[in-house]
């Protein structure tokens, strides 16, 4: 019986996969789909909001990046990453004005500013993607905006709703979406830190939520006065700001400052659509080069082409060459993938376009030249795979909590115990064995790529390198544990009192990669003769102990949210202290001489002074030490030959419209990388039918003896 | 040395006087010393049995933890480090402290992953570094394979010696004749088919045989190679015998009387104490492990936080933190044997004799340890072997989502999840999956052989057959 | 004894509505402890942080985030309000209330709960049910199998080999697995998911590593319950009797184990509906696997709780059948 039984299921299995074995046994999409114009890519977490007013992270940037956008985007090639137009007719310069309303110039003093105000001229002529709530009856009435419930009942996905329409983008798009962000329901991330620079915007939130009170219906945003964002005719709009804040164009190539018609809340607002999952976190309406059709975020995502899109240039070529309009690829898949391993087999299988490069197969992809740079194996050049790499805008450093009785102050003791321990963590030890030397160590908070960053030897942490002709040099461990005695503590013992030091690391504990982390840290401190005791917790609790300032040690980081040293710089500044403000400042560094340099560099434009500046603010911190600087990451990017355009660009959310994919060569080469091979299955299945035949004959011989008795 | 004792320890202890305590009552006691006569004449048993001494006795020696002292420190008083080890640190200390940067294969003397240096020349060149505690006595790199064989055979050359001076010991000592040893050996026969005895002896043999080879080459290399931040596979393996063997026994310890009284109270009073003890072990086990254990692992770290002043060690808050695992998972797994037990209780309850008992007006309790509970005891025993292995693997699969055993100690469960990321390497990182299989794998089977046998001494219809 | 077939109905009947009506007070009381171990480790501020994200959240939003939820009143008592309303002005009487009518309400970050599950409870049902059916098959016959040879040493050797197979972790058969079959031979896809026919490929290896896995484990389990029954005195009168060996263990041994079998398959019907984490995670199969868990990481109670009371609601059910069962097993069994 189970012979049969395991016969018909595995001619069952073969019998299947003969079936479709035009293209490889093993391809995980259906072979129609082979010869389409599909970008293949994968996401490990599913995205949280779609929303523009909401979403923040990186992997969702993946998707509401391709379907909004804001007026401004990061020039795809150039580096330092500048900012250039994408719907907006030019990239707005502020325009300050005094108490008395006159014009104070480009530059003027941060003091003497009353008001800041940008006027963006957008492009006319620009579509939104179709959407039913676009689509106008005979009577150019909304179809969908007036549905009775009974009408929703039946809906359950958008493409419930059989007719689309669209509409022109206008100014009051953008000015309504800034409105959004003080929508007392949608709980926008950044609309705290906004109302500090937006002209009205909290007072603006305040009416919001009297107003919600007041009556229960829903707010219609369009109806309430804002003075911080103004239209000031079909195509043109204002925002105000109430401080000199130079940083604030980048937000402006931020998703938060996309426009969103009113139309989509009207349509997804009516009761009942909440209910049956429509709504705009889940189905975005923009007005960029993609738009998402299917949103399932246990399985995948799929982007397509937005046939109203206008069609955009490739930097570098001219009108003439209509040939070029972007975007080129026709739809993108994104798969969940959980998981590294079937990701990064699929990826060498070629059912992926693109890929990072897992750590664990870090030896048999990369390889080392004799100077030092990263190139690709043999075994990657020959299936035609590609590498890129850049630095990321990112920090990961470990931070003494200031407010500490031991670590923290600015004691002297406290002070050269820290510079101890920063010279005894061998970061680039680390970044050697959890990152496959996929990092560079950081001499102070700004990662290289930033304005502020200066290489070679004038950039260094005098403290805790030492220049040796052409390199940084980590200073030895005796150094460290000669800093460690003048802080009062012998090989970890307290001298005075003969206690041995204990530190207290909290962290958040995730993955099987954690626990050999972990070790390592105690490994370095253990070379001081100081006990860490690692306490690991979730996420959560980790948040509120830093909150509190009842952490001692802490590993964190951060990553840019522009390009421009004050967002690396304002995580040290004092008012925005955790303790204080509940800032981003989660050390509680106070220093009164680096606060007033940071008022003054925040407000300056890029220059031979603002490094002057930055100059002095590094040497304070460096001297202070309130972190271990940690490391920047690099990031590895592979992608196949047949996937074009792959250039990092760490800052642009919008890549996906740049690329291209050869098809014809994707094909050929699944085809010549995916073969199966049968005949150890039909060994085994054989071996083991073998082995059923002894068993058999002892069976049948058992029997006989028995019944002879 | 300034002694610490853990909790868990503590609870270890008192098991093992307990057992002491029960092999000394048992042995007076004629009913209960006959079936566990019957156990040890099996050769497998007697084998499983020396093989599970072994894993107690490391076990033992990991539970005796105490603060050493600091040496190098001026100040004239005794200083005791705030660390914690135990006295297998101790003992394993050559193995232990020999630790690399990262990965290296069993017996490699060159580190598995390519490092940049600089080269003389003064060019950064990637390659694979010399390992700085494994072979690093040997200038020539091609004599390993030789001085392996030398350290191994003198290893056995301590082995012989050892032995023989045992054996010299057991005949002066009259515990052994030597004669009939040698008449024993004499037939190779009895080698396939050993008497209980010489099974233990050879098993005994073969332990200590490799016992040996470690203490001569361990020192030297890594014997099972070293994990990503360098630390001694085989290390970790012996280490984790404490956590495997502590998650197993003190998790029976705290299910058993549950499941036992509350399963049998259940299937033979019925009526409202059924009742009362099904509502509570279906609410119970209705409740997702994973969040009864979740929410467990945060209210201990929130008590710790609290009480911060108490957990100054590592050792102590993850020592805590395993005390709360094994007490959740007690309260967990209860459930599963109380349904059987209750599920069995019913069945016997129907059957002829107990029907008969309660006829004659057998007093229940009396009933229920004469009959019920000797004929639930295979149940038990099954259930507890079974639960042992699965709580061991148990442990890897809450170390996947973050919620098993601290991080901090050594157990197979993180060993096998670390090597998660291990096997998707090239070539394959496979020795800290295979040391954590291997000791899981021994000690798993000589309780499942151990336990085969139990059940088959205490089953009454077995034992009327004999 | 015998019971009469009218009154075994009816007993039945009775028995029936006795256990739904039990069913009551212990959904009542896992929502309890649910709500309990909840609140103890996340209070309403943390739940809120999580899903407002890290970056500059004020207190504002957070109070704004949970009086929309109704996470802004007393846990269990209102001790400032009147009357009855003492104990319905409370986040626990609110919940609770409505999961009794299967209306499991939006998640907290705002997706219709029962739609999300309907949807992702048949992937996890492709992968579990197949595997209870062959694993079962498979398992039963090769204990059987063992059982028909036992004491000799084809049984011992079966035995190291089921634990050997038990010790293996389960992560290491899905790796393995995977290399084997999908990297190596190329056979199936590695991960992923298709509607329809077209799963089927992908559902081969999930299955085949499911079923595999289990096997060393519950043909130890089953080869003891089989020797349990096969040392029993109608056994050994069946044989004398002259029944064949086969005959035996099909006629006698197998049905009088039915009861562990059955008690056992259907403690596994809530995790049937429920997935598996580790299979479904890295198979990329988009089932319930990792629904529970997600939700307690990302602290996302309304999934929380919808998904206790399911699985409490299935398990509940789960033991109904089960002592249905032993009384078409075994007719002595009164319920």
């Amino acid at each position: 019986m189970i012979m049969r039984s395991f016969r018909s299921l595995l001619a069952a299995c073969l019998a299947l996969l003969c079936a479709c074995s035009d293209s490889g046994w093993n391809n995980p999409y259906p072979s129609t789909d082979d010869s389409e114009n599909i970008f293949y890519g994968s996401f490990s977490e599913r995205p949280k909001h779609l929303d523009p007013v909401s979403s923040y992270s990186e992997n969702e940037a993946v998707f509401t990046g391709q379907i909004y956008e804001p007026v401004l985007q990061y020039h795809f090639f150039d580096r330092p990453y500048r900012l250039e137009p994408l719907t907006s007719e030019t990239v707005p310069e502020p325009i300050y004005y005094d108490q008395d309303g006159s014009d104070l110039g480009s530059d003027p003093l941060a003091e003497d500013v009353h008001e800041v105000v940008y006027r963006i001229k957008i492009k006319p002529g620009i579509l939104f993607q179709p959407h039913p709530c676009f689509t106008l009856d005979e009577k150019g009435n909304y179809l969908y905006h007036k549905l009775s419930t009974q009408e929703i009942e039946s809906k359950t996905k958008l493409s419930d709703f059989s007719s689309t329409g669209t509409r022109e983008l206008i100014a009051a798009d953008y000015v309504y979406q800034i409105k959004r962000l003080m929508h007392p329901k949608l709980h926008s991330p950044i609309a705290g830190f906004m109302t500090k620079y937006i002209k009205d915007l909290g007072q603006f939130g305040n009416r919001l939520r009297e107003a919600s009170v007041e009556s229960s219906r829903t707010l219609d945003l369009r109806a309430h006065e804002f003075l911080g964002a103004k239209i000031v005719d079909k195509y043109t709009y204002e925002i105000r700001l109430s401080k000199k804040y130079p940083q604030f164009k980048y937000w402006l190539a931020m998703s938060f400052f996309a426009p969103v018609p009113w139309e989509a809340d009207a349509f997804f607002n009516q009761p009942g659509m909440k209910e049956h999952n429509l709504s705009l976190d889940w189905y975005p309406v923009g007005t960029g080069p993609y738009m998402l059709t299917e949103n399932n975020p246990n399985r995948r995502m799929v982007l397509e082409k937005n046939p109203n899109y206008r069609g955009e240039l490739f930097p570098g070529t001219d009108e003439s060459d209509k040939e070029s309009l972007m975007p080129y690829i026709d739809r993108a898949y994104y798969s969940l993938e959980k998981e590294s391993i079937p990701g990064w087999t699929k990826f060498l299988q070629g059912y992926y376009d693109a890929s990072g490069v897992v750590s664990d197969s870090f030896d048999q992809t990369i390889q080392f030249n004799t100077r030092g740079e990263a190139s690709l194996t043999e075994e990657m050049k020959d299936k035609g795979i590609n590498l890129v790499t850049a630095v990321r805008s990112s920090i990961s450093y470990m931070g003494f909590n200031m407010v500490d009785p031991v670590v923290g102050g600015t004691s002297e003791q406290s002070l050269l115990l820290r510079r101890a321990i920063s010279i005894a963590i061998d970061y680039e030890e680390l970044i050697s064995i959890f990152a496959n030397g996929r990092g560079t160590a950081a001499q102070g908070p700004i990662p290289p790529g930033i304005f502020g960053y200066v290489e070679g030897e004038n950039g260094i942490n005098p403290y805790v390198y030492k220049w040796t002709g052409s390199q940084a040099k980590r200073q030895k461990l005796e150094v460290a544990k000669d800093l460690l005695f003048r802080a009062g503590y012998e090989n970890g013992v307290n001298i005075n009192t003969g206690e041995p030091l204990t530190l207290y690391f909290d962290t958040v504990s995730s993955g099987p990669g954690s626990k050999v982390m972990l070790n390592w840290y105690r490994k370095q401190f253990n070379k001081l003769g100081i006990d860490l005791v690692v306490r690991a917790t979730d996420y959560n609790r980790f948040q509120e102990k830093v909150r509190k300032g009842t952490v001692q040690i802490f590993s964190w980081g951060w990553n840019a949210d522009y390009p421009d040293p004050e967002n690396f710089f304002f995580l040290l500044y004092g008012p925005n202290a955790k303790i204080v403000s509940q800032g981003e400042n989660a050390v509680n560094y106070q220093n009164k001489e680096f606060d007033d340099l940071f008022v003054r560099m925040r407000s300056m434009a890029n220059g031979s002074e603002r490094q002057e500046v930055i100059n002095r603010m590094l040497e304070i911190v460096r001297r202070d030490a309130p972190w271990v600087w940690g490391f920047h990451p690099t990031s590895y990017t592979l992608s196949h030959s047949w996937y074009g355009n792959a250039v990092p660009n760490l800052m642009a959310r919008n890549t996906l419209k740049y690329k291209t994919i050869e098809v014809s060569r994707r094909s050929q080469k699944r085809n010549e990388w995916n073969r199966p091979i049968i005949w150890p299955l039909l060994a085994i299945t054989s071996l083991i039918i073998f082995a059923f035949i002894p068993a058999w004959y002892v069976y049948i011989a058992r029997e006989r003896a028995r019944l002879g008795e | 040395m300034e002694l610490v004792i853990l909790k868990t320890d503590a609870l270890f202890f008192i098991l093992i006087a307990s057992l002491l305590a029960y092999i000394f009552y048992a042995s007076k006691k004629e009913h209960l010393a006959r079936p566990w006569r019957t156990v040890l004449k099996k050769p497998m048993a007697a084998s499983a049995l020396t093989i599970l001494a072994f894993y107690l006795m490391v076990a033992i020696l990991d539970s005796i933890h105490f603060h050493p002292e600091i040496e190098g420190s001026s100040s004239d008083t005794l200083v005791y480090s705030s660390q914690v080890v135990s006295l297998l640190d101790e003992v394993l200390k050559p193995i232990n402290k020999n630790t690399e940067t990262t990965y290296s294969a069993p017996f490699a003397i060159y580190s598995y992953a390519k490092e940049s240096r600089e080269s003389e020349t003064g060019q950064i060149i990637r390659d694979y570094p010399r390992l700085m505690h494994a072979g690093s006595h040997l200038s020539d790199t091609s004599e390993v394979r030789s001085d392996l064989i030398m350290r191994s055979l003198g290893a056995l050359g301590y082995w012989v010696f050892a032995m023989a001076i045992l054996c010299l010991i057991l005949i002066s000592l009259r515990v052994v004749k030597l004669k009939s040893m040698v008449s024993d050996w004499q037939n190779l026969g009895t080698f396939f088919r050993p008497s209980p005895a010489q099974a233990a002896a050879i098993t005994f043999a073969v332990v200590c045989l490799l016992i040996s080879l470690i203490a001569t080459v361990g020192p030297y290399y890594h014997i099972l190679g070293t994990d990503k931040v360098g630390n001694d596979v085989l290390f970790q393996g012996v280490k984790g015998i404490r956590t495997g063997l502590l998650i197993g026994t003190l998790t029976t310890l705290i299910m058993l009387p549950f499941a036992i009284v509350l399963g049998v109270a259940a299937g033979y009073f019925r009526g409202w104490v059924d009742d009362a003890i099904q509502y509570l072990y279906t609410t119970l086990s209705s409740i997702p492990g994973v969040l009864l254990i979740a929410a467990a692992a945060l209210m201990l770290e929130v008590f710790m936080t609290n009480n911060a002043g108490d957990f100054e060690s590592v050792t102590a808050r993850a020592d805590l933190r395993f005390l709360c695992l094994c007490l959740i998972l007690g309260v967990t797994a209860w459930t599963g044997l109380c349904r059987y037990l209750r599920a069995e209780t019913l069945k016997l309850k129907e059957s002829n004799y107990i029907e008969a008992s309660r006829a004659f007006g057998v007093l229940s309790w009396s009933t229920i340890s004469q009959h019920v509970l000797p004929n639930l005891m295979h149940i038990v025993m099954i259930s507890i072997v079974l639960d042992f292995s699965g709580l061991v693997l148990a442990e890897a699969a809450l170390t996947y989502i973050d919620i098993g055993v601290d991080p901090s100690m050594e157990s197979w469960g993180n060993m096998i999840n670390g090597a998660r990321l291990e096997l998707a390497r090239e070539p394959v990182v496979w020795w800290s999956l295979f040391t954590a299989f291997l000791f899981m794998f021994i000690l798993v089977l000589a309780a499942n052989v151990f336990a085969d046998s139990v059940r088959d001494a205490f089953d009454p219809r077995i034992r009327e057959l004999d | 004894m015998f019971i009469s077939p009218e009154k075994g109905l009816g007993s039945v009947s009775s028995y029936l509505t006795r256990r739904i009506l039990y069913a009551f007070p212990i959904l009542i009381g896992v929502n309890f402890i649910t709500f309990v171990l909840f609140f103890v480790v996340n209070s309403p501020d943390d739940m809120a942080r999580v899903h407002l994200g890290n970056r500059y959240v004020t207190e504002d939003s957070i109070s704004n985030w949970k009086s929309e939820r109704g996470y802004d009143k007393p846990l269990f008592i209102a001790l400032d309000s009147a009357g009855k309303k003492v104990f319905t002005e409370t986040i626990f009487f609110d919940k609770t209330v409505r999961l009794f009518t299967f209306d499991f309400g939006q998640s907290d970050s705002g997706r219709d709960i029962s739609y999300d599950i309907s949807e992702r409870m048949w992937p996890s049902l492709l992968i579990s049910l197949p595997v209870l059916c062959l694993g079962l098959l498979f398992t039963l016959s090769f204990a059987l199998l063992i059982a028909f040879f036992r004491g000799t040493y084809i049984d011992s050797s079966a035995v190291i080999l089921c634990v050997s197979m038990m010790s293996i972790s389960g992560l290491f058969y899905i790796i393995g697995g995977q290399y084997l079959l999908s990297k190596l031979l190329q056979i199936v896809p590695i991960s992923g998911f298709d509607d329809g026919i077209a799963s089927i490929k992908f559902l081969i290896l999930p299955i085949l590593i499911g079923v595999v896995g289990g096997l060393g484990h519950g043909t130890r389990w089953y080869r003891t319950i089989f020797l349990e029954e096969i040392h029993r005195d109608y056994v050994r009168t069946a044989r004398a009797k002259g029944l064949s060996e086969k005959g035996v263990l099909y006629q006698h041994v197998l049905r009088n184990a039915l009861i562990p079998i059955v008690t056992g398959v259907v403690a596994l019907l809530p995790s049937l509906f429920l997935g598996s984490l580790i299979t479904e995670a890295f198979f990329g199969i988009p089932g319930l696997g990792s629904y529970t868990i997600d939700a307690i990481q990302s602290q996302d109670f309304a999934i929380v709780r919808a998904m206790v009371f399911l699985g409490s609601v299935l398990y509940i059910l789960g033991l109904i059948l089960t002592d249905v069962a032993y009384t078409l097993v075994d007719p002595r069994i009164r319920l």
